[in-house]
């Protein structure tokens, strides 16, 4: 795995190499630990939620992945699940949650309406909640089956498996730019993303 | 029966519509609700129609049930588009109809003289982009999507609460003196203009 402060003439007894062994080793240690003990802050709004609930009954019984503790509140959790769609009335408090929570922290979106607005295509619902948070893992369904949840849950202990103690730039706090609540320059998001709400006219940024 | 009241009545199916002049919406509520063998004592909803058909007028309905006869009827007020869209409040016949007006107001537009407190209540109390049940709301929205967003991100949802409401949710006792005593005052948090559409 690449690291930060890892060259890529790794030879013998190089000081880089053993500093680049020593982070992996902490890396390692610390995202074992974190992806096994992740503890989820539940945010249902919909039909989804009952998927999610499943998900934690004991049949699916996501305990078995160190999601023992449900933390309904934000200062103790890790892993937000918006489960179900998200209406505008909503956004600014899942965007309170999400600035509640501690660092690391991590978002699941579940289920079509959370990640894309889904069959609400209106006035009064968001299209997609990572127009409000970013997010981790997408878990397409309507609603998805527990263990579809199960797989975008696992796919998020590969993710956090992934990241470095050492690397600042993956965990800095967001704060907006500007009063228009771009977290990015807009020629940045315009370059990353696509038009978004079922439409080719309009674009984050604008 | 109060003479000329009634504009018009249909029965039809085991329903009973009654059509009542809108100047008369009071005095034929309070009719129903307080003569003896009418005793409709129970407001179960208030709502609105608005037809595609342009030329019809929108219709604010009523339905009353009472409780005692076992008896249901329905009574529509006729509000011509041209005309200003403003009905009197039955509140202080039914307390009940107090929110139910405010959801027609919050989607319809339509107005109700003597309400106490005629607010939106499904939309936010800033949102500026029109009233979304009538025919002419596209079904997107006013603003642009990112628009949207920023509007509802901006929003302060507990400034907007009355003291009714957050000791309903038994917040009262949490609030910062001067919001307790700014609400206490009646005054609400503060409204931003809503930006030019």
């Amino acid at each position: 795995m690449k690291r930060v402060g890892e060259t890529t003439e790794v030879s013998g007894q190089s000081p880089n190499y053993l500093v680049a062994k020593f982070q992996d080793l902490v890396d390692w240690a610390v995202n074992s630990s974190r992806a096994n003990s992740l503890w989820p802050m539940p945010f249902g709004t919909a039909c989804c939620a009952i998927e999610f609930m499943a998900t934690a009954a004991s049949r699916f019984d996501f305990a078995r992945f160190g999601m023992e503790r449900q933390a309904f509140s934000p200062r103790q959790a890790d892993v937000l699940i918006c489960a179900g769609r998200l209406p505008f009335k909503l956004a600014p408090v899942i965007r309170r949650i999400y600035d509640q929570m501690p660092q690391p922290k991590w978002v699941i979106s579940m289920g079509a309406c959370a990640s894309t607005g889904g069959i609400f295509d209106n006035y009064a619902m968001v299209q997609g909640i990572d127009t409000i948070v970013p997010v981790d893992v997408y878990v397409p369904g309507c609603p998805p089956r527990p263990e579809g949840l199960l797989y975008g849950i696992l796919l998020l202990h590969k993710k956090i498996k992934g990241e470095s103690l050492f690397d600042a730039v993956k965990r800095r706090d967001e704060q907006p730019l500007d009063d228009k609540g771009l977290r990015l320059p807009p020629e940045t998001i315009d370059e990353i993303s696509e038009p978004f709400g079922n439409s080719v006219h309009q674009f984050r940024s604008s | 029966m109060i003479p000329g009241l009634l504009r018009e009545a249909v029965a039809r199916d085991g329903e009973t519509i009654v059509y009542v002049a809108r100047e008369r919406l009071l005095e034929a509520m309070r009719y129903l609700k307080e003569t003896p063998g009418q005793d409709y004592d129970y407001l179960v909803d208030v709502t609105a129609v608005e037809f595609r058909d342009r030329e019809r007028p929108l219709e604010v309905v009523y339905f009353l049930r009472s409780l005692t006869r076992k008896a249901d009827i329905r009574i529509k007020v006729e509000l011509q588009q041209s005309d200003e869209l403003a009905v009197d409040s039955v509140y202080s016949l039914w307390h009940g109809a107090d929110w139910l007006e405010r959801e027609v107001f919050d989607m319809f537009g339509i107005t109700f003289r003597g309400h106490p407190d005629l607010r939106r209540i499904l939309m936010w109390e800033t949102y500026a982009e029109g009233y979304p049940l009538r025919k002419n709301f596209p079904l997107r929205g006013r603003f642009s999507r990112a628009e949207q967003v920023r509007q509802a991100l901006n929003l302060n949802p507990e400034g907007h609460y009355s003291l009714e409401e957050l000791s309903i949710a038994e917040a009262e006792g949490d609030l910062p003196d001067d919001m307790r005593d700014r609400l206490r005052r009646g005054e609400r948090g503060v409204i931003p203009d809503p930006p030019a559409p």
